[in-house]
C-alpha cells in the first residue's frame, strides 16, 4: 500500500509498533552516528569546513541561473544533451520518449532521489519497460515493493532476516543469513541486468558548471556500471545540486561522505562529462542530463531557499530522535526526516498530510548540529508551521485554545483566574500528588506520563507574601 | 563564597514555573540573592510567547511576546530559570519581530537576557553556591539551552561543587527527552517513545536524581519516572543548588 494513502498518525503508530523496524533503525542510526563522529574528529577543523561548504552552497544558489546555463553549455559542448524539465511530468515525458525512440526495453538505475521524487519508475513500468534498481538497498526495497526509508540508506528499515526472506522469494536463494552469500546472490542477479540494459538512469550528487560534468558518489560500483555499460545514460539532477568548480566540489565531497556514512570519501567518485568520445574504448553512446526544477525555482529567493542548500547526506535523519523512532516511511513523502519535513510540503504540497510533517519535530536542533551546511532546520520548520496556520491548516481546538491563552497572557487578572481554575481542576484530578488523566485534547500527555497539579499558590503570590513579610 | 558588588536582575520565572513549579522560582531567587543580586519581579510578567510561536500562531505569539518586551524595557539584566524560554528571547525573537516596531527592543533585550546557570557562572563568576546533596546526580541537557544558548558546562561546574553529591554521566545526555511543547501532546506517541529512551538511560546510569535546567524537560522526565514508579526523581538545577530538593510546590 502506498504510504501516503494512510494518515500520518497511523503511519507513526504502525512504525512505533513494528519491532523489526525499531531494531533495524536503532542498529543503523547508531552506527551512522558513531562513524560520522569519528570521521568528523579526523578533520582538524570540521567547523571551518562546514562554514566553507555553506558559503559554497549559498553562493551557488545565489548564481543559479548563471551556473546552470554554464553547466548546460559545457555539457552540450562535450556532446551531451540537456533537458530543462519544469516539472516531474516534463522529465518523465522526455525520458520515456527517449527510451521509446531508441527502442529501449530494459533500464538499470542507480539510486536517485530525484527520480523517486517524480515517480519515474512507475511511469516507465507503466509504458512496459523493465526497470531495475541496482543500488543494493534500492534493489531490496524494489523487490519488497516499497519506497526508500532513508536518503542514503533506502533499506535502513529492513533487518537482515527480512532481506533473506526477500532473496529467497525473488532470487531463489537457499535460505541463509550469511551476508556475503546474500550480497553475492544480488550481485549475480544484477550483473546480468547491467549487460542486458539499453539505458542507464542515474542521479547526480553535484553538477560542476565550469567543467560541464556531473559527479556521482557511491560505494558499490553500481553507479559506474549504470552510467557506462548501457548505450544511453540519462542523469537526473535537481537544479539546486550545482557548484561552480572542482575546487568547490572538493570541499563539498569532504563534508558529504563524512556526514553521510562517516567515510573520508566514498569508495567511488565518478566524474562524467558527456558520452564516449571517438577515441575512447567504453562509455555510453549518448548522454542526457535532465535538469529538474519541479518547484525549486519558486523556493529560491523565498524564505525557504536555505533548504535547497541540502546535499542529501542524511545526517539530519540519523541525528533526529523522531526519525530514529519512526523511520522514513512514516513521513509519507519521498524525502524523510527533518529535511524531508521541510522539502515534502514544499515539493509535494498536494500530499494530504504534508502540512503535518513540520510538526513531527520536538525542535531539539540535533539536525541543525549534524547538518554539514548548517541549514537552520528548526527555524524552517517553524516557518512552515506558521504558513500552515495562515492557510487554515490546524487542529480545530487550536485557534480557540490560542485565543484563550493569548487573553490570559495579556491580562494579569485573567492569567491569575485561569491559573486558579487550572489549579482547582488539576487538584480534583490528582491522585497521590499526580494527575494520571487529563481531558482531551491534553489526554495525549497522560497516556504514558503523569502530570503535576498546578500549584496552590503561584510563584508571584509566594513572592508577594515574602516581600510583605520582609 | 564571595558576595559580588551590588547588582540588580529581573527574574523572569516563566509561566510554567509560576503556575506549576513555583519552588523553582523561589530557588532561583534565593540563589541570586545569596550572590548579592537584588531580585526584581516586574508586575504582570507572564510568558515569552514560545508556545504559540512553536505552534505556528505567530500573531498570538507576537502579541504576548510584544507585551513581554514592553514590560522588560529598561530593566537591566533579565535572568530565566529556563534555557528554552531564554532561547526564545535570544534566538527566536529575532525572527518573530523582524521588520516590526519591536525589532530594536527585541535585539536589545536579547543582549541582556541570561539563563540562570549562565548568569551565575559566566556573569557573576560563581562556581560554588554552598549547596549540599547526599546522593548521585545525573544531568540532562535541555535541547534549546544546549544548542541555542551554549549551556551545559555551567550546570556541571555548579554541581561539581555541591557537597556530598556524586555526578555521573547520563548516556545520551544531549538527546531530546521528547517534550517539545505541544509536540508532547500532538505527537504524543513519538514523544513517549523518546521519553522511554531517556528513562532507560536514566535507569542505566545509576543516579537517584536527574537534574535539568528546564522545567518543561523536568515535567516530562518526572512524569515518566512517576508513571513507571521509578525511585529516581527529577528536579530543576536551581532546586539542588538552593537546597530545595523535595520541598514540594
Amino acid at each position: 500500500m502506498a504510504t501516503h494513502t494512510i494518515a500520518f498518525v497511523e503511519r507513526v503508530d504502525g512504525a512505533l509498533h513494528d519491532p523489526s523496524l525499531q531494531t533495524a533503525l536503532e542498529r543503523a542510526t547508531t552506527r551512522f552516528i558513531g562513524n560520522r563522529a569519528k570521521a568528523v574528529a579526523d578533520v582538524d577543523n570540521f567547523e571551518a569546513l562546514r562554514h566553507q561548504a555553506r558559503a559554497i552552497r549559498a553562493g551557488a544558489l545565489a548564481r543559479l541561473d548563471e551556473l546552470l546555463a554554464r553547466l548546460a553549455d559545457n555539457v552540450e559542448r562535450h556532446g551531451g544533451r540537456v533537458c530543462w524539465a519544469e516539472d516531474g511530468a516534463a522529465a518523465r515525458r522526455y525520458i520515456l520518449d527517449l527510451a521509446q525512440q531508441r527502442g529501449v526495453r530494459t533500464i538499470v538505475k542507480s539510486k536517485s532521489m530525484a527520480s523517486e521524487e517524480i515517480h519515474l519508475n512507475e511511469a516507465l513500468e507503466h509504458a512496459g519497460l523493465e526497470v531495475i534498481e541496482t543500488d543494493l538497498g534500492e534493489y531490496i526495497i524494489q523487490l519488497a515493493g516499497e519506497t526508500p526509508s532513508h536518503i542514503i540508506a533506502p533499506a535502513i528499515h529492513k533487518t537482515r532476516e527480512q532481506v533473506r526472506d526477500l532473496f529467497v522469494q525473488h532470487l531463489g536463494m537457499e535460505p541463509t543469513d550469511d551476508i556475503p552469500t546474500m550480497t553475492r546472490t544480488a550481485r549475480t542477479a544484477l550483473r546480468q541486468r547491467f549487460l542486458q540494459a539499453d539505458m542507464g538512469i542515474s542521479g547526480v550528487n553535484f553538477g560542476v558548471a565550469n567543467e560541464g560534468a556531473i559527479v556521482i558518489v557511491e560505494n558499490e560500483g553500481n553507479a559506474r556500471l549504470t552510467t557506462t555499460a548501457p548505450r544511453i545514460h540519462v542523469a537526473i539532477m535537481g537544479i539546486e545540486r550545482i557548484c561552480e568548480s572542482f575546487d568547490d566540489l572538493g570541499v563539498l565531497l569532504q563534508v558529504l561522505a563524512r556526514s553521510a556514512t562517516g567515510q573520508r570519501l566514498s569508495v567511488y567518485t565518478s566524474i562524467i562529462s558527456g558520452p564516449r568520445r571517438p577515441h575512447e574504448p567504453d562509455g555510453p553512446e549518448e548522454f542526457h542530463l535532465v535538469l529538474l526544477d519541479n518547484r525549486r525555482s519558486e523556493i529560491i529567493g523565498g524564505k525557504y531557499a536555505e533548504a535547497l542548500m541540502c546535499i542529501r547526506c542524511g545526517a539530519c535523519l540519523n541525528a533526529c530522535p523522531v526519525y530514529q523512532s519512526i523511520g522514513g516511511h512514516a513521513y509519507g513523502g519521498v524525502y524523510s526526516g527533518p529535511i524531508g519535513a521541510i522539502l515534502t510540503p514544499l515539493l509535494q504540497p498536494d500530499l494530504p498530510d504534508a502540512h503535518k510533517l513540520p510538526h513531527a519535530s520536538s525542535l531539539c536542533g540535533a539536525c541543525e548540529w549534524a547538518c554539514p551546511v548548517k541549514i537552520a532546520i528548526p527555524d524552517l520548520l517553524l516557518r512552515l508551521r506558521a504558513d500552515a496556520v495562515n492557510n487554515g491548516k490546524y487542529e480545530g481546538y487550536e485557534p480557540p485554545a490560542m485565543f484563550g491563552w493569548r487573553q490570559a497572557m495579556m491580562n494579569p487578572a485573567l492569567y491569575r483566574l485561569g491559573g486558579k481554575m487550572a489549579s482547582f481542576g488539576t487538584h480534583l484530578l490528582a491522585r497521590n500528588g499526580q494527575v494520571r488523566w487529563l481531558p482531551p485534547p491534553l489526554d495525549g500527555w497522560t497516556k504514558q506520563r503523569d502530570f503535576p497539579p498546578f500549584a496552590p499558590k503561584t510563584f508571584t503570590e509566594l513572592w508577594e507574601e515574602r516581600k510583605k513579610q520582609g | 563564597m564571595t558576595v559580588q558588588p551590588h547588582r540588580r536582575a529581573v527574574l523572569f520565572v516563566t509561566c510554567i514555573v509560576d503556575q506549576v513549579h513555583p519552588n523553582i522560582g523561589l530557588a532561583a531567587a534565593e540563589l541570586l540573592e545569596r550572590q548579592g543580586v537584588e531580585v526584581v519581579v516586574p508586575r504582570g510578567l507572564t510568558c515569552c510567547g514560545q508556545m504559540a510561536f512553536n505552534a505556528g500562531f505567530r500573531d498570538d505569539a507576537y502579541a504576548v511576546a510584544g507585551r513581554t518586551i514592553e514590560i522588560l524595557r529598561n530593566q537591566g539584566d533579565v535572568v530565566l530559570p529556563s534555557g528554552s524560554c531564554g532561547a526564545m528571547i535570544r534566538h527566536l525573537y529575532h525572527e518573530l519581530f523582524h521588520g516590526t516596531r519591536h525589532e530594536a527592543a527585541a535585539k536589545e533585550l536579547a543582549q541582556r537576557t541570561y539563563e540562570l546557570s549562565e548568569y551565575l557562572v559566566d556573569v557573576l563568576g560563581v562556581t560554588d553556591v554552598g549547596a549540599r546533596y547526599d546522593g548521585v546526580i545525573a544531568v540532562h541537557d535541555a535541547c534549546h539551552g544546549l544548542r541555542y544558548m551554549g549551556l551545559g558546562r555551567q550546570a556541571r561546574i555548579l554541581l561539581d561543587h555541591v557537597a556530598g553529591a556524586r555526578i555521573v554521566s547520563l548516556p545520551g545526555s544531549d538527546e531530546c527527552c521528547g517534550f517539545g511543547g505541544l509536540f508532547a501532546v500532538k505527537q504524543h506517541q513519538i514523544s513517549e517513545a523518546m521519553l522511554q529512551r531517556k528513562l532507560a538511560h536514566i535507569a542505566e546510569c545509576g543516579c537517584d536524581l536527574v537534574v535539568t535546567g528546564d522545567s518543561s524537560c523536568m515535567t516530562q522526565i518526572a512524569g515518566g519516572l512517576s508513571r513507571s514508579k521509578s525511585r529516581v526523581r527529577a528536579c530543576h538545577l536551581a532546586e539542588v543548588l538552593a537546597n530545595r530538593v523535595g520541598l514540594g510546590g
